[in-house]
């Protein structure tokens, strides 16, 4: 598959240089170009799920922890732990924890809001990740700190599609 | 279908901090997904979990496709008096999933 698109490609750029542009060139140009494009979009979606989840603040390293496996078999259900080293009290508790992913095809997964009856700050739940790629999890503290941290998961069979 | 499934210890010490389990069966459609036609299934999900604790709310969810089918979600609260917990789940369409459980604080 590799081969072919190399050997199209060569075709294509020696019928530029003869500027003969038959449909064959024009579509070994765009395609490429296209698919580079298109992942970054995916990086840009990311970038801007997080930028919603800290607004103009900036997050610090710590308090809050993923636990999940190193790797995981199924990609379409992955246990993760999300836990906010921080006590729970009335007038100091975790108010919201998202957890984005960065290589699905939507980097939201989702937004806890804790309280200050949360008692601990752990939520607990299941994953779809489509390929191997960092989960994401960032804390609001009710002083409005923000905390984040990011654990690569290894996807062997990925869980999005069909 | 879309059966809720929660957990909860049925007596628990005053100011003893708990953990809820819960469940409910739901395929959790991504949007993503075609089918045999290749149409596009349309996404729907259950996005959205709400646990009140006698009436107050004290923990919720907004969940995106990249949960798992058969949504599980576990979380903590803190025991203040005997009574019910009650969970509402809500998906694309609208349509909500309750469940109440009763709690004995000792």
């Amino acid at each position: 598959m590799t081969k072919r698109t190399t050997q199209a490609r060569g075709r294509a750029s020696r019928r530029q240089v003869l500027a003969g542009a038959g449909a064959l060139a024009i579509a070994g140009v765009i395609a490429l170009p296209g698919g580079s494009a298109r992942a970054q979009a995916g990086a840009g979606e990311f970038a801007a799920a997080l930028k919603k989840t800290l607004g103009d603040a900036q997050a610090k390293d710590g308090k809050v922890a993923i636990q999940a496996p190193e790797i995981a078999e199924n990609g379409a259900t992955v246990p993760v732990i999300v836990r906010v080293d921080t006590p729970v009290t009335a007038d100091s508790y975790v108010r919201r924890i998202t957890l984005l992913a960065d290589g699905n095809p939507n980097p939201e997964v989702a937004v806890f809001t804790l309280t200050p009856r949360s008692g601990k700050a752990e939520v607990s739940t299941r994953l779809r990740l489509a390929k191997t790629q960092n989960v994401v999890a960032v804390a609001e503290l009710s002083d409005k700190s923000l905390w984040m941290t990011k654990k690569e998961i290894k996807v062997t069979i990925g869980g999005c599609g069909g | 279908m879309s059966e809720p499934r929660v957990k909860v210890p049925e007596k628990v010490k005053k100011g003893e901090v708990f953990e809820i389990k819960t469940l409910i069966s739901h395929p959790m459609e991504t949007g993503q997904r075609k089918d045999g036609d290749g149409k596009v299934i349309p996404r729907m999900i259950i996005n959205k979990l709400v646990c009140r604790y006698n009436g107050e709310e004290v923990f919720a969810a907004e969940l995106a496709p990249a949960i798992s089918a058969n949504p599980y979600l576990s979380f903590f609260t803190q025991a203040t008096a005997s009574g019910r917990l009650e969970f509402a789940w809500t998906d694309d369409a609208g349509r909500t999933y309750t469940h109440t459980a009763q709690l004995t604080v000792e």
